[in-house]
């Protein structure tokens, strides 16, 4: 079914309906032509678009001033364009050092630091959080995740009390390229709380069976790593033509539709494209606009880059 | 880590390879001069190779274990670490060896020295003379600056592959050369990740050259004893 509104107001609309919840923050509303698309965080209905920056490997520089100068640029490209959430590790070598000076340059407003913490037990965890924190120059987190899970019955209650005395709003877990999605559901289903960051693109669906739906019933928002099979999945299908859907939705480029058909899940809260170039910034963040597919239409482009890729 | 099965080599790369390069090229500024004098450690490790005499051997031995002692400090230290968290880790593995070539220079022992096969005398020389021209070339051909050049004694794969030609010349013990192996093994694999041309060609250069050795002699010739093996 191709997409039926020629309106991005009866767009949007339909698009919040269908989503249980996506909407237009008002202040973006007010920057045309391509308004970057928010959707609610499940936990406090907090605005956030759809589209954020990852940090694996791009962000990872060490002290090479031209690499951070150009991170610095990409930063500064992604909040411009409307972006908030970026996402890094201690694990991520440099990236959260590289962060942090281009927070400290540029002084974004609406920033929504993401991190995590990755150590084994809880006492380090404290000592990495507030290491992190100095790297990223910011007065305190907005998100920490437990990083692939890694000693989380010890993180998660710290969190979780870091977050009660008000040094961090948001609480979560992750994992990566499916692994370890039986615990994941469990602590989904057994703790308060606020993110869940899994792998998920066209190709890489299990989630769509169970932790997908669970995230909507507990009201976890979902963070989307990996959007492109660390860019395996965008050099798959380069030079291989467009189907004609993409047009209809708006996309002039394969990482375009890959995103959409991403954060169009209605469990999406973000979907964290990593990239090193301006050039593909401006390129993701027009993924979180304009029309998004429907379900049917979604079926059929996982069905495409099943075949193509 | 849990589900160790489910991770593929691309887990562990946590940089690109214009980092990598980029991370070389400011290396080789910040520590030039040191590149002529690891021109001079070269020339003094090839000389050794060439006139096996035990003085010029041990000296070499010598050399060999300053040069990894400072690439142990100088690259994994204090630049790979920036973007790579095993670094500090191969530093240790890089200090080790440097210990064992100090050893090896050293160490008691009172095995004849066999004549050298011309076979593994030329497997040395070209595994040693390898990194001074070939990786330049296949560097170059990478369309890599020669400011990104990996020279021996300045960054890990020259000084690696130089050491496996003078340990092949040697016939030194299995134990020196489990650690320059290994390494050859893990920066194939990284090179390979980053999808650099010439990845293979390491682990190659360490399966050659254990090859020569295993097919050589299996009588040590030990760096103390006194018989010249030309006369």
């Amino acid at each position: 079914m191709p997409p039926t509104s020629p309106s991005r107001r009866h767009l949007l609309a339909s698009m919040i309906a269908a989503s249980g919840g996506l909407a237009l923050s008002p202040l973006l509303a007010a920057a045309p032509p391509a308004p970057l698309l928010t959707r609610p965080i499940p936990s406090t209905g907090e605005q956030l678009p759809v589209v954020g920056l990852g940090s694996w490997i791009t962000f990872n520089l060490g002290r090479d001033p031209q690499g951070r100068r150009e991170a610095t640029d990409v930063m500064r490209q992604f909040f411009a364009g409307g972006g908030r959430l970026v996402d890094s590790s201690p694990m991520y070598g440099s990236a959260q050092d590289v962060i942090g000076e281009a927070v400290q340059a540029l002084k974004p407003a609406r920033l929504f630091s993401a991190d995590k913490v990755w150590v084994s037990g809880g006492a380090r965890g404290v000592a990495q959080v507030e290491a992190s924190r100095k790297l990223w120059r910011v007065p305190r987190f907005d998100l920490l995740q437990v990083h692939n899970l890694l000693s989380w019955e010890e993180h998660l209650p710290i969190l979780l009390a870091m977050k009660r005395e008000g040094r961090l709003r948001y609480v979560g877990i992750t994992t990566s390229e499916g692994r370890r999605h039986a615990e994941i559901e469990k602590i989904m289903a057994s703790q308060p709380i606020d993110f869940v960051q899994i792998s998920y693109n066209a190709l890489d669906r299990e989630v769509e069976q169970r932790i997908l739906p669970l995230a909507r019933e507990r009201k976890i928002g979902v963070i989307v790593n990996r959007p492109f099979r660390q860019g395996d999945l965008t050099q798959a299908l380069a030079g291989k033509p467009l189907p004609g859907w993409a047009a209809d939705i708006g996309c002039t480029t394969w990482a375009q539709a890959l995103l959409k058909f991403i954060v169009s899940h209605p469990a999406v809260t973000c979907a964290i494209p990593a990239t090193s170039s301006v050039a593909h910034v401006r390129e993701n963040l027009l993924a979180g606009t304009g029309r998004m597919p429907d379900e049917a239409l979604r079926k059929r482009i996982a069905q495409d880059v099943e075949r193509l890729a | 880590m849990s589900e160790w099965w489910t991770y593929s080599l691309s887990d562990f790369l946590m940089f690109s390879s214009r980092s990598y390069y980029r991370l070389i090229e400011s290396y080789n500024a910040a520590v030039w001069p040191a590149h002529l004098v690891a021109l001079v450690a070269g020339v003094i490790v090839l000389g050794a190779i060439a006139r096996p005499r035990q003085n010029l051997q041990r000296s070499a031995a010598l050399v060999l274990a300053a040069v990894w002692g400072w690439v142990a400090w100088a690259y994994q230290l204090e630049r790979y670490a920036e973007i790579n968290t095993a670094a500090p880790y191969f530093a240790a593995a890089f200090a080790v060896q440097a210990l064992l070539l100090c050893w090896l220079a050293y160490r008691p022992g009172n095995a004849a020295p066999a004549p050298q096969p011309l076979t593994l005398g030329l497997s040395g020389l070209a595994i040693f003379a390898y990194p001074l021209l070939a990786l330049a070339l296949a560097l170059a051909r990478d369309g890599g600056e020669w400011r990104q050049a990996e020279v021996f004694g300045i960054v890990p794969d020259p000084t690696v592959v130089a050491t496996l030609g003078a340990l092949l010349a040697w016939r030194a013990p299995a134990i020196f050369w489990l650690i320059p192996v290994l390494w050859c093994l893990v920066s194939g694999a990284t090179l390979m990740e980053l999808k650099i041309n010439h990845a293979w060609l390491l682990p190659v250069l360490a399966l050659t050259a254990v090859l020569a050795r295993v097919m050589g002699s299996k009588t040590p010739r030990d760096l103390n004893s006194t018989a010249n093996p030309r006369s």
